[in-house]
């Protein structure tokens, strides 16, 4: 115990140090986009994320997939440019391209060396405001987006995850699957694609981070470039509001050898007041790798399972909470039994002194190792931008989860955490 | 080739992600790309060594970019090391190494590193075992002095081993026998590979991990399990002298061993292609091809331009969305919804494949895809490649080199994976230069010389609807 306190101290004064690297420097451009940037020199190299609020949490059950038909059409070709040729500018300069999309959010992410840095910026902001959505492509891709769907049919992991999501959000776009059904897919034009676009890809509503070996004066230059080329429209909304489902029972067969399970209900959003004592709770519960309860009493004391883990997921809106695992099929009321009593316990009891003190020394100690590479700053940086986080949030980190008591966190989880409201799915059942 | 896989736990649970399909397919060959076509070259010129006087190598790359360090102890032994029967035990082991010894009990290694703010893990593949930790710089000594015990004092009981080795099924299930893809390889490897360890799977064949018992762990460890069998890489914010100093005083103590020889099991010459298909649950179809090439030879001196135009061809025909499979089949003909091909070029075996993955699009079979593969190579074979293409392979692998530096994790990655497979350093000063004298000329040569039917095995999934009276109706249904 002693050792540990000791450890904990050392931690924190390290911790500070981290944090003289990662300055970051904000500003929002006169279209109103947010911008963060943090200067590294150590390597030639400059990274680029753009996000924007155009996850599939704009789709409807009518044009489902169009939010991720968009964001996938916008790297084939631009400014009239086809897709080779756009793909082999990029790769001619060493520049990489890449893209992101989830249920809040589409991001588009360029990586270059610097002294390629103004043509690839050039050529990034052609995909990022005037994406071609040529027709023959959008239905070439479709065709992919089909034959994708109807293998995922096949899949237990796919079936069960979209039985979950659909069950717990009923109409409400996080219930629809991300890359639309066969149906709405085939559906969709390329001018709906457009005008998604012009709705959607706002630069009152973007987030630009930008990691690398410039100045502020350049960052500023580079910023003002990608946002007065994109839409503009003040009024556009947000995301709908979760409304509370009823909570079901679903059983789905399928040949494969282990039954799948997925278990929870939606709790929390970002920006959530309950946020570190549900987070610091979950990591001693189900998100701590191999020292959770949930891995030590299924996988270590029983030997069911591979993996068995929880996580809160907070969305732009109330995201889930989930417990998953896969075990043999004979094994599975086995092990959902003991997923029950575990979490039951912890709602119920809390977690010990000693295994808060763990979660503490584990999650501000190796806060280090999530802002270690250019790369994992950009990422971590674009989450903060995209969800609107404090800019203090890294600072201020370490003593938030310190502040985390046994009786928060019990009582978080009391308050917000319902055992009984929980779906049941389980895709290959005996 | 799977030359890689099992980290003691798969973490990437991300329940929003419903990928394209052909994104799960890319991943699969981006493993290649990233440890065999962009090699960091430059990290490997600053590589600090020493050598403890018990065998046991050190090797350290500073980087003070931020405060963290990896630390990875690398053990020469991997399922090419495996007998018939034990398949699957190098594997099993690297799991019994978290279950305790002799000062530690079971577990206690994981949660000393967590509460250190680490993270750890382990994986095993055909060529090696390695343990890491990624830590902030303090901790090191930590993760020196725990690998150092757990390699000369674990502690492997009935009781534990009874049990992970259930963990090891469940894993084998879920990373294979219910994954159509992965059954394919797994088929594809055991049909290419008769003689040669190579051909059986990683993970181990389920009816070995059934009949496996404690004492295989043990004798397992007792053979191979020796400072003078392993590698310690570190990488981060710290000093080479440092480092050796805490290497020494942890790691020196522990005696040498004598390692068992090591017999050569060169695969005997294929003579005529060979076939397989493997029906599983699945909408669409699969091919998995794989033509019999050579891996670099570990002495550098010997002449390498054909492992080098097998390089930059794999990277020609698929390291991005314009390469010439997916421009040509997926998105030009149309005949596939994916389609990509890898080789590895480094080896401990002395051997490797040149392969290629397509899913066919629908109402396309498993000869037309076949042949749509093959009209690729001949497309090489006669006609060459364009300046343009050469070019940007080579641009890639100039700019990769600096990008890698920016992960850490990556650069020990490199240097473990190279010396346990045994090559030198001296590989690193020679292969952009290599790479930059690959000519159009060459790689016709090496694709009408190894790529050819007599070399060739193909594996195709005979797709199977999913019985819909398969207990109830089919459909989900909710009580």
């Amino acid at each position: 115990m002693f050792t540990k306190q000791i450890l904990f101290i050392l931690l924190i004064i390290n911790f500070n140090y981290v944090y003289a690297g990662v300055k970051i420097n904000h500003w929002i451009t006169s279209e109103g986009s947010k911008v963060y940037f943090v200067k590294t020199d150590h390597l030639p190299i400059l990274d680029i994320t753009v996000s924007f609020k155009a996850g599939s949490a704009r789709d409807n059950s009518s044009n489902n997939g169009i939010a991720s038909l968009t964001n996938h059409l916008m790297l084939m070709g631009s400014d009239g440019i086809n897709e080779v040729d756009l793909a082999n500018k990029f790769s001619d300069i060493g520049a990489q391209l890449d893209s992101g999309f989830d249920r809040d959010k589409s991001s588009f992410s360029l990586r270059t060396l610097k002294e390629n840095q103004e043509k690839a910026i050039q050529l990034f902001n052609l995909v990022l405001h005037k994406p071609n959505f040529n027709k023959s492509i959008m239905d070439r891709e479709k065709k992919k987006y089909l034959a994708s769907i109807r293998q995922g049919e096949t899949e237990p992991a796919t079936i069960g995850s979209k039985a979950f999501m659909k069950t717990l959000y009923g109409n409400h776009p996080y219930g629809l699957p991300m890359s639309g059904t066969v149906d709405s897919i085939q559906k969709i034009t390329s001018s709906q694609l457009k005008e998604f676009y012009d709705n959607f890809y706002l630069s009152n509503q973007a987030a630009i981070v930008i990691v690398g070996d410039t100045d502020v004066k350049t960052a500023k230059d580079i910023s003002s470039k990608i946002s007065t080329g994109l839409p503009k429209n003040l009024k556009s909304a947000f995301y709908a509001k979760v409304e509370k489902t009823e909570k079901k029972n679903i059983n789905i067969p399928h040949p494969s050898a282990q039954a799948h399970l997925y278990f929870g209900t939606p709790i929390m959003k970002r920006g959530d007041p309950d946020f570190f004592p549900l987070y610091v709770g979950n990591y001693i519960l189900g998100g701590g790798g191999f020292v959770s309860r949930l891995t030590t009493e299924v996988r270590e004391k029983k030997g069911l399972v591979y993996s068995v883990y929880s996580y809160f997921m907070p969305f732009l809106e109330n995201g889930p909470f989930q417990v998953g695992l896969q075990t043999s099929k004979d094994q599975i009321d086995q092990a959902l039994n003991l997923v029950k009593v575990t979490v039951k316990d912890f709602i119920d009891n809390g977690p010990t002194d000693s295994e808060l003190e763990a979660a503490k020394s584990n999650l501000i100690g190796g806060f280090p190792l999530r802002l270690e590479s250019n790369k994992k700053i950009v990422e971590y940086i674009s989450m903060m931008a995209f969800y609107d986080y404090p800019l203090d949030y890294l600072d201020t980190f370490s003593e938030n989860v310190n502040a985390v008591t046994v009786n928060q966190i019990r009582e978080a989880y009391k308050k917000r955490v319902n055992i009984d409201d929980f779906t049941t799915v389980i895709v290959g059942i005996e | 080739m799977d030359k890689e896989l099992n980290d003691k736990i798969g973490v990437n649970y991300n329940s929003t992600t419903q990928a394209i399909y052909e994104k799960g397919l890319s991943m699969h060959l981006f493993k290649f790309l990233l440890l065999f076509i962009f090699f960091p070259i430059s990290v490997f010129s600053q590589v600090h060594e020493t050598k403890l006087s018990n065998g046991m190598r050190i090797l350290v790359k500073e980087d003070n970019r931020s405060p963290v360090v990896v630390s990875q102890v690398w053990y020469r032994a991997g399922s090419i090391d495996e007998v018939n029967g034990k398949t699957g035990i190098a594997h099993a082991l690297e799991h019994m190494m978290f279950k305790g010894t002799k000062s530690y009990k079971p577990g206690r290694f994981s949660e000393i590193i967590a509460a250190a703010g680490g993270r750890e893990n382990a994986f095993t593949g055909a060529d090696y075992t390695c343990y890491f930790q990624q830590l902030e710089k303090s901790q090191l000594p930590l993760s020196i002095k725990m690998e150092a015990d757990r390699m000369q004092n674990l502690v492997i009981t009935e009781e534990e081993f009874k049990k992970e080795i259930k963990v090891v099924m469940e894993e084998r299930l879920w990373r294979t026998d219910d994954r159509p893809t992965s059954k394919v390889n797994e088929l594809m490897q055991s049909l290419a590979f008769v003689s040669h360890p190579y051909g059986r799977p990683i993970v181990g064949w389920m009816d070995d991990l059934k009949n496996m018992s404690y004492k295989d762990a043990q004798e397992w460890y007792d053979d191979w399990y020796a400072p003078n069998n392993a590698i310690l890489v570190v990488a981060g914010d710290v000093k080479h002298k440092d480092v050796f100093k805490l290497a020494k005083s942890h790691f020196g103590k522990i005696p040498a061993r004598e390692i068992k020889g090591r017999k050569p099991q060169i695969e005997a010459r294929q003579e005529g292609i060979r076939r397989a298909s493997l029906k599983a649950p699945s909408k669409l179809g699969y091919i998995q091809m794989g033509y019999k090439v050579p891996a670099l030879d570990k002495n550098l001196n010997n002449d390498s331009s054909d492992i080098y135009a097998l390089e930059v061809l794999a990277s020609i025909l698929s390291n991005s969305s314009t390469s010439r499979l997916n421009r040509n089949l997926v998105n030009t003909s149309g005949v596939a919804v994916s389609a990509s091909a890898g080789y590895a070029m480094l080896t401990r075996g002395g051997l490797s494949l040149f392969e290629f993955y397509a899913t066919p699009s629908e109402g396309i079979n498993d000869s037309e895809i076949e042949a749509a593969l093959k009209e690729e190579i001949a497309k090489i074979v006669n006609d060459g490649v364009t300046k343009d293409e050469l070019n940007r392979v080579k641009t890639g692998v100039i700019a990769g080199d600096v990008y890698q530096k920016d992960s850490v994790f990556s650069q020990g990655m490199l240097i473990g994976q190279l010396e346990t497979m045994g090559y030198s350093h001296k590989l690193m000063d020679q292969y952009i230069k290599n790479i930059k004298k690959v000519t159009s000329k060459q790689i016709q040569n090496v694709a009408a010389k190894y790529l050819i039917d007599d070399r060739l095995t193909v594996v195709t999934l005979n797709p199977q609807t999913i019985d819909p009276n398969h207990k109830s109706q089919g459909k989900p249904h909710v009580h």
